[in-house]
């Protein structure tokens, strides 16, 4: 049985302008042609002929950028939004959770509130006498639920709202990206409803950024980009479609920020000298007098792709353009990565790891091939360095590189440590879904 | 037509909602005072002092109907001003609740049409805390109540369509032209004046004045107004024809503000 059927539906925003809106209400009054005059400026397509059918029973991701028409998606199957054209279907009843406590009064108690709430969203008084303690219970409010809901933390707050919202026993539940505000002890909780609602067959539509939960909860996963539906299927496969398409982004991204710092300051005719003791606590620094110089640094995968967004399971290649001046004896390759907050996580050299510099002239390329980058999540920054042993700089690049470390764990540190579980007998867990 | 019935039909579903709304609103309104619901009395108590002061005792009414006595005066002006209050508090209110309960309207699937409604409602419940006061001001300055008071219920219905009416219609528009909300204020108060609420009817210069006794008498809220008057503080018949009358261009107010508001409700979500 189809829980919700969207045949072909789009729909079209509409923006108007403050000097439209005002001559809308001169001629308005003026014509007395209210209706006819309310012709937007702009028409923003928020989703563009979806057509989508959801199983009962069903739990369905639905995942995109910010602005590619989820929320409006959600909207549209609530009925809290009507599509512009096509035809919607849904047989059940439907609770949204598409923002949490979202009819409170701040001025009244939170008891009050749960029944105000709790009718709005469709329950009858009597349910909610019934449920009020389970409600109050799972939201952890007991004490409080006397209070006026002003006096409330942002955390109670959702709590209140996504316990009333689940009590509401829908046989469609929408849940648009409320787990997001919820400290860790709420959010596992609030999972585990979840997974409650899943079990008891019941059709789930899941918005949400937290792409490690989509993957791991949901049956099949959406992926709108710009209102359309760019893939349907398996979550791993859309998941990592969509992570695929983020990182291409993200790199071009990169690389236009990339080429707007390095530009200016590889122009030669920014002296040594001219880098005084007060700069030294601006981020990006190049000095030395560049008798051998690095002319460019490249960073590519290990099959020789140029790419600044990395797997932390990935290797990566980091290739330095060299050109000496003059013949030199005396020369020090070095590398070193660090973090976001400026920690250090990794560096070497060629004198730490007792190369013998023999001799070097003209140009050619040093490249360090790191075989896998083992690092958590977040932007790093590159310095690459050639000096002589004793530390005198020939060229000295501080934080002019940056790439970004981005994939689904969700682990934390400094660095990704190659690890594995293991378990006896007597533990067991479910493996976790994603691979 | 149809429609409107459907979706009236539909409302009753949502009573519960309806009357939990409107305690809400009630139980927010004077939560943190020191007086609490009593300011439901106050306010228009302290509205009558002050018209009575300035036109009671400073400008000195000439009309017959209060035989120049500035108590009498200031009953029949407790008579027009708790209805009025009723009235423009609930306008002013409709212009504002549709932006106010945005949040609402953009995140919960429910009859916008109920947020109109419980502001005239929750409004009309601080009117009738108001009743007994005047009651009491009926008896203190020795007027007495007659059996036409029964009338009131009558009157009352009447107000009740007409500021539904003109509430569904004002909060629809204010969505798109936020202007309404300044220009209500300056409307309500000229409204104020050319309804019969310091001056009665039978007052010499509107007697003499024909052309400004016809144009206050195409006021809807002139009627309404004679009606309080004639069953509270005149103890007589109300004048069922002209009350009939308003009555009908109340049921018509209510049908095109509910038209309007249905025609401008699926933009709300984005407009609010």
């Amino acid at each position: 049985m189809v829980a919700i059927e969207l045949a072909d539906v789009t729909r079209i925003y509409q923006k108007y302008s403050a000097r439209h809106r005002f001559q809308t209400f001169k001629s308005a009054l003026v014509k007395g042609d209210l209706f006819r005059s309310l012709k937007p400026d702009e028409l923003v397509v928020a989703l563009d002929g979806i057509s989508l059918q959801v199983e009962k029973g069903m739990t369905f991701g639905l995942i995109g950028e910010n602005g590619s028409g989820k929320s409006t998606l959600l909207k549209i199957v609530s009925g809290i939004a009507k599509p512009s054209s096509g035809r919607l279907r849904v047989n059940g009843k439907i609770s949204a959770l598409i923002e949490l406590g979202a009819g409170f009064h701040p001025e009244i108690s939170g008891r009050e509130n749960v029944f105000i709430n709790g009718i709005m969203l469709g329950l009858s008084k009597k349910e909610i006498t019934r449920k009020f303690d389970e409600i109050v219970r799972f939201a952890e409010l007991e004490e409080f639920i006397d209070a006026p809901v002003k006096t409330y933390s942002s955390g109670m707050y959702m709590r209140l709202g996504f316990s009333i919202a689940i009590n509401v026993n829908p046989e469609i539940l929408l849940i648009d990206e409320v787990l997001a505000v919820g400290d860790a002890a709420f959010v596992p909780k609030c999972l585990d409803r979840i997974d409650d609602f899943r079990r008891r067959k019941k059709t789930i539509l899941f918005v949400s950024h937290d792409l490690a939960t989509v993957s791991k909860i949901c049956d099949r996963v959406v992926w709108l980009k710009n209102g359309k539906i760019q893939m349907l299927g398996e979550p791993k496969r859309v998941v990592d479609a969509y992570l695929q398409d983020v990182a291409v982004r993200q790199e071009e991204d990169f690389q236009e920020r990339q080429d707007q710092a390095v530009a200016p300051t590889t122009e030669p005719s920014l002296e040594p000298e001219a880098v005084p003791d007060a700069a030294e606590e601006k981020r990006e620094q190049r000095w030395g007098k560049r008798e051998i110089e690095i002319r460019k640094v490249t960073l590519k995968t290990l099959h020789g792709e140029e790419k600044h967004v990395f797997h932390p399971e990935e290797g990566m290649i980091i290739e330095m353009d060299i050109a000496a001046v003059e013949p030199a004896k005396d020369f020090v390759f070095g590398i070193g990565i660090l973090n976001s907050q400026g920690i250090s996580c990794y560096g070497t050299n060629t004198d730490l790891e007792d190369f013998e510099p023999v001799a070097i002239s003209g140009e050619g390329k040093a490249v360090c091939r790191i075989e896998r980058l083992g690092l958590i999540n977040g932007t790093y920054y590159l310095d690459v360095a050639v000096h002589k042993r004793d530390g005198y700089p020939y060229d000295y690049h501080r934080n002019f590189y940056s790439f970004l470390v981005s994939s689904t764990f969700r682990d934390v540190g400094i660095s990704r440590l190659p690890h594995t579980w293991d378990f006896s007998s007597k533990i067991r867990f479910k493996p976790p879904a994603r691979g | 037509m149809a429609r409107l019935y459907k979706n009236l039909g539909e409302l009753y579903k949502y009573r519960v909602l309806l009357q939990n709304l409107v305690s809400r609103e009630l139980k927010a309104r004077y939560r943190g005072t020191v007086l609490g619901f009593l300011w439901s009395f106050f306010n228009p108590l302290l509205l009558m002092c002050v018209y009575t002061i300035v036109f009671g005792f400073i400008l000195k009414p000439k009309d017959p109907a209060f035989d120049s006595s500035p108590w009498f005066y200031a009953l029949f002006l407790f008579c027009g001003i708790l209805p009025w209050v009723w009235f423009s508090s609930s306008s002013i209110e409709a212009a504002n609740t549709l932006m106010i309960n945005g949040n609402l309207i953009k995140k919960i699937l429910f009859p916008a049409e109920i947020l109109p409604i419980v502001t005239v409602t929750s409004n009309f419940i601080h009117f009738s805390l108001g009743l007994p006061i005047l009651l009491i001001f009926i008896f203190v300055f020795g007027k007495t109540l007659t059996w036409y008071a029964l009338c009131l219920p009558v009157v009352i219905l009447v107000q009740y369509v007409f500021s539904i009416g003109f509430s569904f219609l004002i909060s629809a528009l204010t969505v798109h032209f936020r202007d309404i909300k300044d220009i209500l204020g300056n409307l309500l108060t000229f409204w104020f004046f050319t309804t019969p609420i310091v001056y009665s009817l039978n007052s010499p210069p509107i007697q003499q004045h024909q052309t400004l006794r016809t144009i206050l008498s195409l006021n809807p809220m002139t009627h309404i107004m004679n009606g309080y008057h004639d069953c509270l503080f005149y103890g007589r018949m109300i004048d069922w024809r002209s009350l009939g009358i308003t009555f009908g261009v109340s049921l018509v107010l209510f049908y095109c503000g509910y038209a309007v508001f249905d025609r401008l409700r699926d933009s709300f979500p984005e407009e609010v």
